[in-house]
């Protein structure tokens, strides 16, 4: 028994394992399986490397790397100014955008919903609350169910910036944790409406989009994404501190590359290229 | 020999005591103890070993203190006056890395983009004044930060009373079968069965009502919202049911045995004594019951955050979404900037729960300790 | 008058016994529903290996041994802590001290307080004051290492959280331990802390035990202290120091069924996880149970 306790108290107190190199990463929901792929990968080929990987949305990597709790940051949006003010005044450096993969945000519906198609000033009126009933855009008469996301996303505050304009979000939105339980959410509700990474489409369809009511109407796919024809194709960043070095310098070099871009495509993001 | 029957009261014709007056004396009185003698030892390790025990039995008095100290100093912050930080670069000046593996058409794309109009939605410090604390809007991550505390204290209400008028029911009735009325092996049945209700972890209530119970209900009762306070509340009983249980049967166990026997005495069948004797006898127990009940519901976070759709809207309707304060907590904590206005917000939020929680339990405690005393006491 | 009473007993009674039979139903509906969905996906490999394929595939092994860390330090900080103030409580102090009701009071003040307001005083003290200080005092602020979330925190903010319990599982414990035995140690001259130590405390190791397993079933199931303190979506490594973040049984039920990759696809290992949750706080209160009723009879026997 003493024997069994003098183990378990060396194992807690184990010295740190100096030889390998840990990379912490955090952020973006909508980025967590890319950045999960990228980090088995990587690991399986350059095993002295620990990567951990944590999601908990865009703003949680930002204020995290903010902190000082991680290495690298994963943003489904770009960081602000006063964001940027904020890790200038704690660590006296602006950060470092990196574009690492490319993305469309789906408008998710309902398999059931014969509604396929909706224009930019639609999607801003039925999110801010002033179009509440699917006939008033072309579908049947039954009230729209909206679904959102946490304010800690990056796809939130994305969509509130480029769809919104800034307006606030109607007060009914439904407030989900994470990309996929949007999915989930839509998916279950025949009058649902959603958004989010077009990668994690199953069970729903994405709406077609166009600019306004003239322009041809574009469904987020990846030729529409790379030729910058779909309209709310948006970038997937990387933010770190400092100017990339080392070890953190290696396996971003190893990310944008093509091994890491071919993981991008395997998870149906769209490589930057 | 000598004896005598006036000298000490244990003398008898087999005693013996020396002749020797001292040592007689000694005899019947017993040996000269000092004051000295009786004084307590001193020994160091029992010393030692009381004040260790007595230091470190503080440490739970400590603590409460200190939750008190530490959640209030971090939501203090808020009002008191802070100088504006004006710290602004340029976007145009930042660094970038990795744009050589970019495409040609995605960098253009990226001129375009920077000069173009789009809001710039996070990060701005809100005022959290007392206006917009008061105010009927939670948008933290805006423009202009809204922190109106309004919807998720009228969604905690929400989902606590739905709950309770849920729960307190069925405990309450069910407490009385078991104590009144119920045959000796239904006690043994439901004993454990609410001691396993009281053991499931919340997140498995949560997770079962928001993968099960949700769509059932909705199939059910066939309304718009599959997540809202109904189904958080309902799940909530789960979690609720066994305290008000408990403690409610306690309280009419607590009923003397004069009352109901006196009264089944006089005629009255088994239930007309649970319910006119016991149960009126047991009320500040069973009010008691039903206010940590309430406490519990109100602090409860993970079943919320799962269950009910996380809207922070203010309406009358229970079946629409709504966000509780526990939940915004648990949700928003691990985004937040320490030392953010928003930061300082949900710590203002947390000592909110803190001391209405409190205060409930204080309450509760209170009427079960006093009232009851009081009532059989005096009788 | 005798048909209205008939009818007022039979609600009274069915009222009730309809409650009680809601109750047991409900438990029922619930466990079966997780028992079934999740036994399928219960394997070797499940208990194992880690997750793998974006959580779709693998096990989880790296929540099962998080939880078990969560849970041993947790022992090993809050046990002895309460075991002494519950000695504290009923061996020195006097019934009506203030000192004694104010320990009292705390106790039970600590027991109604939320869960997730023991997380915030796990951010605001331990991480923010304690660990932020062991970095100044360590690294002269440069290495952020102990000033953020870990196990280490986790770990303490859960003890704190399950000390009421200990208390008084163990008070109980010692209350049952007879008069006349720690009169017979003292005549024989035995010192106060003497008898404790050598009489009373081994006689209660009972509802040490049991104050204990409560402690740790409360705290493997209890997600919202730990949801930012330490817990963490996908670590590819177990923890190896105090410092390193952990996974966790119920915050992976969490993650898996709000914001895991493809939650469909993982209903099964939701459910399996779920399940196996379920069974660790099963067998450790009916343990605790089992052992609680032993100690009882024991104090009607003697």
């Amino acid at each position: 028994m003493n024997r069994l306790l003098i183990l378990l108290v060396g194992f807690l107190l184990t010295f740190p394992l100096g030889a390998a190199e840990k990379i912490t990463v955090k952020g973006s929901d909508t980025m967590v399986i890319l950045a999960q792929r990228w980090a088995e990968r990587y690991m399986a080929a350059h095993p002295d490397v620990t990567i951990q990987v944590t999601g908990g949305g865009s703003g949680t990597g930002i204020s995290a790397l903010i902190n000082g709790t991680t290495d690298i940051c994963n943003a489904s949006r770009p960081m602000k100014n006063s964001e940027r003010d904020k890790l200038k005044q704690r660590f006296g450096t602006r950060g470092v955008e990196i574009k690492c993969a490319q993305d469309g945000l789906a408008i998710y519906l309902n398999e059931a919903n014969p509604l396929n198609e909706l224009t930019l000033q639609q999607i801003k009126d039925i999110y801010t609350g002033k179009i509440t009933n699917w006939k008033d855009v072309g579908g049947p008469d039954e009230r729209i169910i909206l679904y959102s996301r946490e304010n800690n996303s990056g796809t939130y505050v994305y969509f509130k910036d480029n769809v919104l304009l800034g307006e606030d979000f109607a007060a009914a939105a439904q407030n989900m944790p994470g990309t996929a339980s949007v999915v989930n959410a839509v998916a279950k509700d025949k009058w649902g409406v959603g958004y989010g990474g077009a990668a994690y489409g199953k069970g729903i369809k994405f709406a077609k989009v166009k600019k306004d009511v003239d322009s041809p109407v574009y469904a987020p796919t990846k030729e529409n994404v790379a030729a910058g024809n779909y309209p709310l194709s948006r970038y997937l960043y990387l933010y770190v501190r400092n100017r990339p070095s080392g070890a953190l310098k290696e396996y971003i070099d190893w990310i944008l590359g093509d091994e890491g871009q071919k993981v991008v495509s395997e998870v149906e993001y769209f490589p930057i290229r | 020999m000598q004896t005598t029957a006036n000298e000490s009261g244990t003398a008898n014709a087999l005693t013996y005591r020396p002749e020797d007056p001292a040592a007689r004396a000694r005899s019947i009185n017993g040996p000269k103890i000092s004051k000295a003698d009786l004084r307590k030892r001193f020994r160091l390790s029992d010393f030692l070993a009381e004040k260790l025990i007595t230091t470190i039995a503080f440490v739970s008095l400590a603590v409460i203190v200190m939750i008190f100290v530490f959640i209030f100093r971090e939501a203090a912050p808020l009002f008191f006056e802070k100088e504006a930080v004006a710290v602004t670069g340029v976007a145009t000046e930042d660094e970038t890395y990795g744009d050589e593996f970019l495409s040609e058409n995605a960098r253009l794309r990226d001129e375009e983009r920077l000069g173009s109009i789009s809001a710039e939605t996070a990060g701005g410090e809100g005022e959290a004044s007392l206006a917009n604390l008061l105010s009927e809007s939670w948008q933290p991550v805006s423009l202009e930060p809204k922190y109106g505390l309004l919807p998720l204290a009228v969604g905690s209400f929400k989902v606590t009373l739905l709950a309770i008028l849920i729960a307190a029911p069925i405990a309450i009735l069910a407490a009385l079968f078991t104590s009144s009325f119920a045959p000796k092996w239904s006690k043994e049945i439901l004993k454990p069965v609410i001691e396993i209700l009281a053991g499931f972890p919340s997140v498995v209530i949560g997770f079962f009502a928001l993968v099960s119970l949700a769509s059932m209900m909705q199939d059910m009762l066939g309304y718009e919202y599959r997540l809202n306070a109904f189904v958080g509340g309902l799940a909530m009983s789960l979690a609720v049911i066994p305290i008000i249980f408990t403690v409610a049967e306690d309280a009419l166990v607590a009923v003397p045995r004069y009352m109901t026997e006196a009264s089944l005495a006089l005629g009255a069948t088994k239930w007309q004594t649970a319910l006119f004797v016991t149960l009126p006898a047991a009320t500040p127990g069973v009010f008691a019951a039903v206010l940590l009940g309430f406490g519990r519901a109100f602090g409860e976070t993970m079943i919320v955050l799962m269950a009910t759709g996380n809207a922070a809207l203010i309406s009358w309707s229970f079946v629409e979404p709504v966000r509780t304060m526990s939940a915004t907590i648990g949700a928003e904590m691990a985004e937040v900037v320490f030392g953010d206005t928003h930061y300082h917000v949900l710590f203002l939020l947390g000592s909110i729960l803190f001391i209405f929680t409190f205060t409930l339990n204080g309450i509760a405690e209170v009427f079960v300790r006093q009232k009851l005393l009081r009532r059989f006491r005096g009788s | 008058m005798n048909l209205r009473r008939i009818v007022l007993g039979s609600t009274v009674v069915g009222a009730s016994g309809l409650a009680v039979f809601s109750i047991v139903a409900v438990v029922i509906v619930v466990m079966s529903t997780i028992v079934m969905n999740g036994i399928g996906a219960l394997s070797w490999e499940f208990f194992t290996a880690a997750p793998k394929e974006g959580m779709t595939e693998g096990g989880i092994f790296p929540a099962i041994v998080g939880t078990a860390l969560l849970v041993i330090i947790m022992s090993i900080a809050g046990i002895p802590v309460g075991t002494i103030t519950a000695i504290y409580l009923s061996e020195y102090a006097s019934q009506k001290s203030p000192f004694a009701r104010g320990i009292r009071f705390a106790v039970n003040t600590l027991a109604g307080v939320p869960a997730i307001v023991f997380g915030l005083f796990g951010l605001g003290f331990f991480i923010q004051v304690v660990g932020s200080g062991m970095d100044q005092v360590l690294s002269g602020g440069a290495e952020l290492k102990w000033g953020q979330p870990n196990i280490l925190w986790a770990s303490l903010t859960m003890a704190i959280l399950t000390l009421p319990v200990v208390i008084v599982s163990v008070e109980e414990a010692i209350k049952t331990v007879p008069q006349d035995l720690r009169a017979a140690s003292l005549a024989l001259g035995a010192t106060k802390w003497q008898t404790i130590w050598r009489v009373v405390l081994p006689n209660s190791v009972t509802g040490i035990l049991t104050g204990g397993i409560l402690a740790v079933s409360r705290g493997a199931g209890e997600v919202a202290p730990i949801l930012f303190t330490g817990a963490a979506y996908f670590l590819p490594q177990l923890p190896t120091e105090l410092s390193d973040q952990f996974m966790e049984l119920g915050y992976h039920i969490y993650i898996m069924s709000t914001q895991s990759t493809n939650v469909e696809a993982t209903r099964g290992i939701q459910y399996a996880t779920t399940l196996v949750l379920l069974m660790l706080t099963f067998i450790l209160n009916f343990s605790a149970i089992f052992l609680r009723s032993r100690m009882r009879a024991r104090r009607i026997r003697l």
